[in-house]
């Protein structure tokens, strides 16, 4: 890492930087005066592959039969049958049972009482994660108790449920059956491998095609969206079994149904368990989204809000979702945690299942004489959204200028400027410059692999608004990096902290998406800078850990090194700890990219002009083919990013490998 | 060790355990390992293949009772050679009988059948299930074989005091040091009172005063329990302390077999004569060892040893005399002689 060494490097770096200027000025000439397809897609080159694929699915939900039963009859049987448990779960937490019909309905049985699940939550909470999650989750339930949030948080609940449950179940079978044969494990990953990296909104389109409008459609969106991880994290946790605790299990004369119920799954349980965790926190993001096409509950109110501006109402739901994510994750992680050892109480202690049924029976006693446990009164339900609609009428007003000129400022010299430069640059160029690119990273497998990718949005016709998603995703990436990785760096030395930092980055990567909307239109209004604003405000927190993680990483002895040769700060982290964490730092660029091509997607809610855009379009109107090509067109562009990426990572691990030699 | 238990208490005189001719080549099975010239095949050819040969060749029986030792450097073959007697890992070519019966021939049934009743394994890192305390890790082979949990948890109890740790049967094995949850593991591999017991190397994750508390523990429960036992060890100190009988292994072949003694006085290669190099002789050669007939000149004088006794625990009774020492076994009768000459001599090594 000496000086000398790294001007011998310089007549490589500086020969193989001319060729690639070369290249890059010949490709921007050859497609700017070249024949005019290459500026202008031509119409030869683009498919009707949403007309294909819309037609083909319709035709499947509508009209094909499977063994002489339609398809239809099929979906529709499929939906009643997992229309029941979500019923039932909405019955018991949410709604309770009604009499009557028209006009005097009334609730014959209350649903669980608000003192009943709130004291049970805090009880849980206790007991697996002491004094101060109680606490939390004691502050998250009044919360939600006294902002009249309650019902509709229970049935946001019963769908994140339900769906874990049969994710869950579904998970471990198709994850035990991948790790039982490698055959089986090639074509589950192969699957959710794409299954990743498909936006969000693209899985509510076919479910909606299939299973009509309503919860179960959410549901099977929810349960596929959550599926991925939970079969990957079931396969890596029973394959972490240690070879020596399964050599005991077969020495002590196992059966292979043993082995697999009383030595791989208890040990593999804490991993699972953390796996749990995170298909917990996706499906309650993927129950807010699928309020969209008819889960209900508090994303709807958000969803509510949005369509009508009401900034406040909006607020107020999407704090609610907050509390509702921190109690479900804070407490499964505490469970997770504790399940990686077999302790599960104290001596003496109840079994827990006891001490929350019989806390149920009580608060439900309680809330039978007293009205008020049982629901909140009116009366004494606060709300906010006066306060935050106030509050936003006067920062509109007293703010507006600064606010103003800022987003003016940003749309017209930055924003527009760039979006149009893209807009503008033949696809040809572009595809070109990618070429190149992902052939000086890594080498012609991976070029013809981007161009594959982007040829193929080239021929869905959706490249002007894959432009757009690029230029959206350019932006917000560059400033969460330009914003994240300052603060990484910073946390890096101040070890003290990296606790508490790492508890708010997995807070606010456990938020469900939708609620990152709701300051940036409360500031921004709708359109493009409150996209980019929500965008970077999501995909920060990556741009942050990675930052912190690999600057922690260097090896002490090479910094000590450093300080014995007497290099200065500046040095030091030029020298030594910057080249030491490029590898981590471009991963981090990675998760930050694919942070933000989530996001982005919510964000055609504030009424962007990209892909995002395309599918929601596609979701409001029905138009099954155009919404599921455009979510392919969002995954491919992950996927070339991600690639590039990872070679980029790779590449800089040998660079700095032939260093070191 | 080997004086406190006959070398065969048996009289039709079946080993526990033999096993003839074992190869464990990786990479291949046994039907293609023999049709392209089994155990005949020379290295190049083997290498040729990109087979690893983990163990060539190894032969030896294991009497009933017997503390057989099997030791090497890292990768020499040891941990494969005892998994293959359980079948962990099935040989490529070979016999192994236990108690005369052909452990290949057995079906899944039938071994699992044996592994539960007649074998038992202590594993390097514990292999403690996380998700049991103590009781429920010593219960579990009982469990296994579905013996209901009053008997199977009063057996487990007993094992536990057995190893010491009353009192600890509700702990988590979290929460127990390295030493105990070792403890754990062999009252686990004694809980269905296995007639073979394997352990592969249970105490070298160990610290050495703990490790050397363990070897104490072992060989009082041997003393107890009489377990036909083969021990995984690289450490040859540990091996001479508790072998009745040592096996050094070389890159998958078996070099020498022998008493510890015997590897020390008569080491068959310069490969083990390397190792034995070391080992101080005066704590491992018995008297008996270097005796001679009695001639007219001796007499029983004032010097008598017991014939088991180490050289080292004798040497200071030997002291100023010059006559020649009179060896008895235990019951006084006298076997033979050793010159003082001759003792002073093997203390140094010059013999
Ligand atoms: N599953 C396997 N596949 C291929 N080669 C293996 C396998 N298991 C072991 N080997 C090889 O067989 C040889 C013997 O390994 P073994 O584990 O028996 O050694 P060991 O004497 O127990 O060493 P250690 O003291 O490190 O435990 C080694 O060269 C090892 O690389
Ligand atoms: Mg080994």
């Amino acid at each position: 890492m000496s000086l000398a060494l790294r001007i011998d490097n310089l007549p490589h770096i500086a020969r193989s930087s001319v060729k690639c200027v070369v290249a890059v000025v010949a490709m921007a000439l050859i497609t700017n005066l070249g024949p005019g397809w290459l500026s202008t897609i031509p119409d030869w080159l683009m498919f009707p592959v949403s007309d294909i694929v819309g037609d083909s699915l319709t035709w499947f939900a509508r009209e094909a039969t499977i063994g002489g039963i339609a398809v239809q009859e099929i979906t529709r049987g499929f939906a009643g049958l997992i229309d029941k448990p979500i019923e039932a779960a909405v019955v018991v937490l949410a709604d309770g049972l009604f009499k009557g019909r028209g006009l005097d309905v009334t609730q014959s049985v209350p649903p669980l009482s608000w003192l009943a699940l709130g004291g049970a939550a805090i009880i849980v909470a206790h007991r697996f994660g002491g004094s101060a999650l109680a606490l939390t989750t004691s502050i998250c339930v009044a919360f939600l108790v006294s902002f009249g949030l309650w019902q509709n948080a229970m049935i946001t609940l019963s769908n994140v449920l339900v769906s874990v449950i049969l994710a869950t179940l579904l998970g471990l079978v198709l994850g035990i059956w991948s790790f039982r044969s490698t055959h089986v494990e090639n074509v589950t990953r192969g699957i959710m491998n794409v299954m990743q990296t498909v936006p969000i909104f693209a899985y509510l389109i076919p479910t909606l095609l299939l299973f009509g409008y309503g919860p179960s459609a959410a549901l099977v969106a929810t349960v596929a969206y959550a599926l991925p991880p939970m079969v990957h994290n079931t396969v890596l946790a029973l394959k972490s079994v240690p070879a020596e605790t399964i050599e005991c299990g077969r020495m002590t004369g196992c059966t292979q149904r043993q082995l697999l119920w009383q030595v791989q799954l208890p040990t593999a349980l804490g991993k699972i368990a953390v796996g749990l965790n995170q298909s917990i926190m996706m499906t309650l993001n993927m129950v807010i989204i699928a309020s969209m096409i008819g889960a209900g509950g508090l994303g709807f109110d958000v969803l509510k809000a949005l369509r009508k501006l009401d900034i406040g109402g909006g607020l107020e739901a999407g704090m609610g979702i907050v509390a509702l994510a921190i109690i479900l994750d804070r407490t499964s992680q505490a469970i997770a945690k504790r399940a990686a050892h077999g302790k599960h109480r104290e001596p003496g202690q109840w079994p827990i299942w006891k001490v929350v049924g019989l806390w149920l029976v009580i608060a439900t006693g309680i809330a039978y004489i007293f009205e008020p446990a049982q629901a909140w009164p009116k009366d004494y339900v606060i709300s906010t959204a006066v306060f935050w609609n106030d509050l936003v009428t006067w920062i509109n007003i007293e703010w507006f200028d600064v606010l103003d000129a800022f987003r003016t400022f940003a749309l017209l010299e930055v924003m527009r400027p760039f979006r149009d430069a893209l807009a503008a640059a033949p696809w040809s160029m572009m595809i070109g410059l990618l070429a190149i690119g992902a052939y000086a990273l890594g080498g012609a497998r991976l070029a013809i692999y981007c161009v594959a990718l982007a040829l193929a949005i080239v021929m869905t016709g959706y490249w002007g608004p894959a432009m757009n998603s690029l230029y959206l995703i350019l932006i917000s990436v560059t400033l969460a990096v330009i914003m994240g990785f300052p603060v990484g760096f910073w946390l890096a030395s101040r070890p003290q902290l990296q606790t508490a930092a790492n508890l708010t980055l997995d807070t606010l990567q456990t938020l469900p998406t939708l609620v990152y909307l709701l300051p940036a239109v409360m500031l921004f209004r709708i359109g493009d800078v409150s996209a980019v604003i929500a965008v970077t405000l999501y995909a920060t927190a990556p741009a942050i850990r990675y930052a912190m993680i690999g600057m922690s990483q260097v090896p002490v002895a090479r910094l000590e090194a450093a300080q014995i040769s007497g290099c200065t700060r500046w040095q030091t982290l030029r020298w030594i700890r910057f080249p030491a964490a490029l590898p981590t730092l471009l991963v981090g660029v990675n998760q930050t990219i694919m942070m933000a091509f989530s996001m982005l997607i919510i964000a055609a809610l504030v009424g962007t002009k990209d892909l995002g855009q395309e599918i929601l379009i596609a979701l409001n109107r029905s138009l099954v083919g155009q919404g599921i090509v455009a979510g392919l067109c969002v995954a491919c562009l992950a996927l070339i990013a991600d690639a590039l990426l990872k070679a980029g990572a790779a590449r800089a691990v040998t660079h700095r490998h032939k260093k070191e030699d | 060790m080997a004086n406190d238990i006959p070398a065969s208490q048996d009289s039709n005189d079946v080993p526990m355990l033999s096993c003839q001719g074992i190869w464990k080549v990786f990479g291949t099975n046994k039907s293609e390992f023999e049709r392209s010239g089994g155990p005949d095949m020379r290295d190049q050819e083997l290498a040729r293949r990109g087979w690893t040969v983990a163990v060539r060749d190894a032969s030896f029986d294991v009497a009933r009772g017997e503390v057989f030792v099997i030791m090497g450097l890292s990768g020499s073959g040891k941990s494969t050679v005892v998994r293959c007697l359980s079948r962990l890992i099935e040989p490529t070519n070979g016999n192994i009988l236990v108690e005369g019966e052909d452990l290949l021939a057995a079906n899944e049934a039938q071994l699992l059948d044996i592994r539960r009743r007649k074998m038992g394994m202590v594993f390097q890192h514990f292999a403690l299930l996380p998700n049991r305390d103590v009781l429920g890790n010593v219960a579990f082979p009982l469990q296994v074989q579905n013996i209901e949990r009053s008997k199977r948890e009063e057996r487990a109890r007993e094992m536990i005091s057995l190893v010491g740790l009353e009192g600890r049967e509700k702990f988590f094995p979290d929460e127990l040091s390295g030493g105990q949850q070792q403890r754990v593991g062999i009252a686990r591999s004694l809980a269905s009172n296995p007639a073979i017991w394997f352990l592969d190397e249970p105490f070298s994750a160990l610290d050495p005063l703990i490790r050397a508390d363990l070897q104490d523990e072992l060989l009082r429960l041997q003393k107890q329990l009489h377990k036909t036992t083969v021990f995984i060890t690289h450490d040859l100190d540990e091996a001479i302390k508790i072998a009745d009988r040592i096996a050094i292994m070389d890159q998958g072949r078996i070099v020498q077999i022998g008493s510890p003694e015997d590897l020390v006085l008569n080491p068959g290669s310069d490969y083990v004569k390397r190792f034995v190099k070391n080992v101080p002789r005066s704590k491992v050669v018995r008297v008996s060892s270097i005796l001679r007939d009695a001639t007219s000149s001796d007499s029983v004088g004032d010097i008598v040893v017991k014939a088991n006794d180490r050289l080292a625990d004798v040497a200071p009774k030997i002291g100023g005399s010059t006559q020649s020492i009179a060896i008895q076994d235990d019951k006084g009768v006298t076997l033979g002689y050793v010159d003082r000459d001759k003792f002073v001599r093997v203390l140094a090594g010059v013999v």
